[in-house]
């Protein structure tokens, strides 16, 4: 188990510097350009980065450089946590080592929390062709302590089945939009970001106490937006017979659009729904869940089942089950196209929404393109079902869900999603109907 | 609020690099789906490798820039035969994914820090176009692109097109890319050759019926139209610094924009469709802020700066459902077959 | 029955199968022969057809039930769908794994059953598109006019001598699309001689088209066998197919049930009471042999 870990540490070392550098980016986009600490400004390159404690900047850490040459500097971090060593050469290796002896009493360099893996104090950067490099150093409290490979394989399943129960929701819905009316519909990103900025805004003006309440008004919200966009544009565009080529491209610009808007109201910054820092509490081992993990996979499971039931038990989840079967057959057979269709707009907006609140406590946070990053991901898993078939949306996204969480054990965590996007592409091409879908020619 | 400031920035934007960059990787567009109706989403993909595969040459392998730039263009041809040899059999909207999807893994792959000391990772890459030569390190960037300027320094033209030798030398060398990349797709489009993928666009079972090797024709327009993406991505990488974060799906949405602007099916519209684009930008981004901080909208200026980005959007959503040929293509020669 | 409407009547070829009439009968020049070719769709079999010739420079009617399984028979033929087994070959050559467009330079023409116009281009381009020998159409060579100038001029003019016999050469700058459906099923016939086919598969080029047009349609497929051309096609107008067929092939459930001269065919009391349904209490399975029924009293 230890070589496990020390195997890994090189990646996640690698993978922390990418969670810096966003972190980094964040707060000098957004918040004061505070000047981190700079030593040598005259060199070419650079060696930046911060320290920090459970998100909290920690100044007044020294920080060592030695490269080749004998160069050697030292910096002490900002207020900010924020530190940047010039450096003479690129395409070269630095060691950088935190003094732990600056560090506040009772806390030492720790596992990065997005990894899991372990970080010394002590690091070896390579300053890259770019001439910059980012780094990460975090800090806890000071025990450190070995996951087991099979608490690691344990804690990333149930991360992978609640990832995948969140994109289930959001995947079923586009699923039926998709077998009902051909839409490839990239606005469906929107859909789920607005749930949680729904929420957020209920929250913010009736008070955090009414979570409870916000979350029912925010979907039924969703369903009010996914009605009337379904009024407003889809259905006059239905009536036209407008393509489905241009109908996705539709989906695209109106996708553009609502997710600009956002922006505008909310800004670049990332939001918080109430809870989202949640205690976590161990199962065994180093496994642990919060509360809010919990609520959510039940609230899933549940949803899943009254919907499932809907779709194969009532007038008009059987309509709308026909319907993907065979339009014009459903049509023809005194089925309301139309009127089934809104619904199924509605409904795939609800569920989208409530992902969308779910997706807020996983990442964690809410921002203007929260929808986006998983947009990618909810059609993967559409698609890994078969596409238009609700029931292989729900399949795909656990499988994805799983896949994508699994696989930061092997590959480093940014490329997480790569994995998925492959098996999106392979299904495509070697079958395209899905691993539930009926086959059928694709052209 | 300065008028004649806002607006001479904005009319400068009608041969500004990006705008240059934007019509190549557009007209790469055109020919894919405006000609070919090959439904790619990935045009931010072949960028990346352009501007990438340029900077990582002189970068890492300490070439030429010159042939730097070739690196790029294979590198986007490698990328379509990868792309092409499995998807074209795909039908339009399962492309599209496949061509999206494949584009971000470009992108996640270059933003991932496993390949960080190639690709500079979230950093990004830089300090490729020379003039080259650091203290410790002088060969790399040395005999860069800005070295292998001919024009003596100093402020040239007038306003709004007054600008430094470099910024010519870059408009320069677009503009002739550019012309060539209009007259080789021109040419291309009226010959038998275009008629063949024009056919393809509208039924490839009838074309191959007819005898022709579909499969071949549909990749010849993939890899052309991915090298003039990659030009585009080169574009970029002439004028500033390579990073991933520049080639997102966002990109190749703005590029779709261009293109159904100016009309998909035409081989001028593409260069129209981005200077409107890139003008319309520049002013709209301009001007909201300005009116913002005059106190005219109740607005912050960040705000305001945003509002060009939602108007492209519902733009987009305009253009297909009113005026699907864009503005310069013929009204009967409607873009979108099925 | 007055199946004659048009001014000549059609001079039939005859004496075209070697021994007893059969289904899958030899032919004394046969140009495809297809031997135990079958598709299957899942678990439904389309096509089965044992064995079966095409006979050379002559008109062959491929008739059948809706479900009769002929359209998939054409695309297999044509390259344009791959059966599970069997083998068939044209002028001798083998077909299989031969894709469609590689079928379509053999010779080996066909039209679609829903037609392919292609819309967005015009008439002439659409005609210029069949010409099989134009450099222009290789990549390199399309950059340099000099080389495919005079050939596009010699294709035009060919284009235009077969638009004129179409009566389609008034449209020519026309887009394809603004055709009316007659016009588009002449038109792609036109388009398939450009290439100068032995053989023309050609699926119901009657269906929807105006009867004003259908005897200038008949016409021209009259015209391609005295061109020296083989003709085979799918139709449901046994009318039409009883006036210029000269070999008629019935499809029933995937297999080749009977074959034989137009009105001997239409003589076969199977082929009556499966195809023609003046007898629909014959369950269609009886004539493929599928299923056996008790004998029915024939009514007087």
């Amino acid at each position: 188990m230890r070589t496990m870990s020390t195997m890994r540490r090189k990646a996640s070392r690698l993978a922390s510097a990418v969670g810096a550098f966003v972190l980094a980016f964040g707060v000098l986009g957004l918040a004061s350009p505070a000047q981190a600490d700079v030593v040598n400004p005259e060199m070419p390159f650079k060696i930046s980065g911060n320290v920090q404690n459970k998100g909290e900047p920690i100044a007044g850490v020294t920080i060592n450089f030695a490269g080749g040459g004998g160069f050697a500097a030292t910096v002490v971090t900002d207020a900010d946590g924020k530190f940047t060593a010039g450096v003479p050469e690129k395409l070269a290796d630095y060691t950088v080592t935190v003094d732990e002896t600056t560090l506040p009493d009772g806390i030492a360099v720790i596992d990065n929390p997005a990894t899991e893996f372990i970080e010394a104090n002590v690091q070896t950067v390579t300053v890259g062709p770019g001439g910059r490099v980012t780094m990460n150093f975090f800090i806890g409290q000071g025990e450190r302590h070995v996951t087991s490979m099979f608490d690691q394989v344990v804690q990333r399943l149930i991360s992978g089945l609640n990832f995948g129960l969140m994109l289930a929701l959001a995947s079923v819905g586009l699923s039926l939009i998709y077998g009902t009316t051909g839409i490839s519909n990239f606005a469906h990103a929107e859909l789920v970001t607005f749930g949680a900025i729904a929420t957020f805004g209920l929250v913010a003006v009736m008070g955090e106490g009414l979570l409870w309440l916000a979350i029912p008004i925010a979907l039924v919200l969703s369903g009010v937006l996914g009605w009337g966009v379904d009024a407003a544009l889809w259905a006059p565009l239905r009536r036209r017979g407008m393509g489905l080529v241009q109908l996705m491209i539709v989906s695209i610009g109106l996708s553009l659009g609502i997710r600009y808007t956002y922006q505008f109201f909310i800004g670049g910054k990332t939001e918080q729904l109430p809870g989202s820092g949640a205690e976590r509490f161990n199962l065994f081992g180093s496994v642990s869940l919060s509360i809010i993990d919990i609520v959510s996979m039940g609230v899933s499971v549940l949803i899943i089942i009254v919907f499932a039931w809907w779709l194969s038990a009532s007038k008009i989840g059987k309509a709308t089950r026909a319907i993907s079967d065979n339009p014009s057959l459903a049509a023809s057979s005194g089925i309301d196209v139309d009127g089934v269709v809104r619904i199924v707009w509605i409904i795939g907006s609800v569920l989208a929404g409530f992902s969308g609140i779910l997706w807020a406590y996983f990442r964690p946070g809410i921002r203007w393109d929260m929808g986006g990053q998983i947009l990618l991901l909810i059609f993967a898993a559409t698609t890994l079902g078969g596409l238009g078939t609700a029931y292989g949306a729900l399949v795909g996204s656990l499988i994805v869900g799983i896949l994508v969480e699994g696989s930061s054990l092997f590959i480093p965590s940014d490329l997480k999603y790569v994995g998925a996007l492959v098996v999106l592409i392979g299904i495509l091409l070697f079958r395209p109907q899905g691993i539930l879908g009926r086959k059928e020619r694709v052209g | 609020m300065d008028f004649l400031g806002i607006f001479n920035s904005s009319i400068s934007f009608i041969i500004a690099p990006t705008t240059i960059a934007y019509a190549l990787a557009t007209l790469g567009l055109a020919l894919h789906f405006g000609f070919g109706g090959l439904l790619n989403m990935g045009m931010a993909g072949f960028m990346a490798l352009g501007a990438y595969g340029y900077a990582i040459g002189i970068l890492s392998f300490g070439l030429p820039w010159y042939f730097a730039a070739f690196v790029g263009i294979a590198a986007s041809i490698v990328f379509a035969l990868i792309l092409g040899i499995p998807t074209l059999r795909l039908r339009g909207d399962y492309l599209a994914i496949v061509t999206i999807a494949a584009a971000e893994i470009v992108r996640l792959v270059l933003l991932s820090s496993a390949f960080g000391g190639l690709t500079g990772s979230a950093d990004g890459l830089s300090g490729f176009n020379g003039p080259g030569g650091t203290v410790t390190n002088p060969t790399v960037g040395a005999g860069g692109f800005n070295d292998s300027n001919p024009i003596p320094p100093g402020e040239y033209g007038f306003v709004p097109f007054l600008d430094n030798e470099r910024t010519w030398y870059l408009r320069i060398v677009g503009i002739i890319i550019l012309g060539l990349a209009i007259f080789v797709v021109w040419r291309l489009v009226n010959s038998p050759w275009g008629r063949v993928i024009k056919g393809i666009r509208e039924d490839e079972d009838a074309v191959r019926s007819l005898g022709k090797n579909v499969f071949a024709y549909k990749m010849q327009a993939l890899i052309i139209g991915g090298v003039l993406g990659a030009l585009g991505g080169l574009m970029l990488a002439f004028s500033t610094n390579v990073n991933s974060s520049v080639y997102v799906t966002s990109l190749t949405f703005f590029l779709w924009t261009a293109l159904l602007l100016g009309g998909a099916a035409t081989v001028f519209g593409p260069l129209a469709g981005s200077i409107i684009f890139w003008v319309l930008q520049a002013f709209l981004g301009l001007v909201f802020p300005a009116l913002a901080e005059a106190g005219l909208m109740p607005f912050t200026t960040i705000q305001a700066a945003q509002i060009k980005y939602i108007i492209v959007g519902f733009a987009l959503v305009l253009l297909v459902v009113f005026r699907p040929q864009g503005i310069f293509g013929n009204k009967k020669e409607l873009t979108f077959v099925k | 029955m007055s199946s004659n409407g048009s001014s000549s009547s059609p001079v039939k070829s005859t004496g075209l199968h070697v021994g007893a009439i059969k289904p899958g009968v030899a032919k004394k020049d046969p140009i495809l022969v297809a031997d135990g070719v079958r598709r299957q769709f899942g678990g439904l079999v389309a096509v089965d057809v044992a064995h079966v010739e095409i006979p050379r420079n002559a008109i062959t009617a491929l008739i059948g039930p809706n479900g009769a399984g002929k359209t998939t028979f054409f695309n297999l033929l044509t390259g344009f769908d791959q059966p599970n087994e069997g083998s068939w070959s044209f002028n001798g050559k083998s077909l299989a794994k031969i894709s469609a467009f590689k079928v379509a330079r053999m010779g080996l023409i066909r039209t679609f059953q829903l037609t392919k116009a292609l819309g967005l281009l015009t008439v002439m381009d659409n005609m210029k598109l069949g010409s099989t020998d134009q450099n222009g159409e290789n990549l390199r060579a399309s950059l340099f006019p000099f080389l495919w100038k005079k050939k596009e001029g010699e294709i035009e003019a060919k284009a235009l001598e077969i638009l004129t016999r179409f009566k389609l050469d008034t449209k020519r700058d026309d887009f394809a699309a603004s055709l009316s459906g007659g016009q588009r099923k002449l038109l792609e016939m036109a388009r398939a001689l450009m290439t100068n086919p032995e053989l023309v598969m050609l699926d119901e080029p009657m269906a929807g088209v105006n009867p004003a047009l259908t005897q200038s349609l008949l016409d021209h497929i009259l015209n391609l066998k005295k061109e020296g051309m083989t003709v085979l096609f799918v139709e449901h107008d046994m009318q039409m197919v009883r006036h210029i067929a000269d070999w008629v092939i019935v499809m029933a459930e995937g297999k080749v049930v009977a074959e034989g001269a137009p009105d001997e065919v239409m003589k076969n009391p199977a082929v009556i009471d499966a195809y023609l349904g003046s007898h629909q209490d014959i369950d269609l399975g009886a004539v493929t042999g599928r299923i056996t029924l008790p004998k029915i009293p024939k009514e007087k």
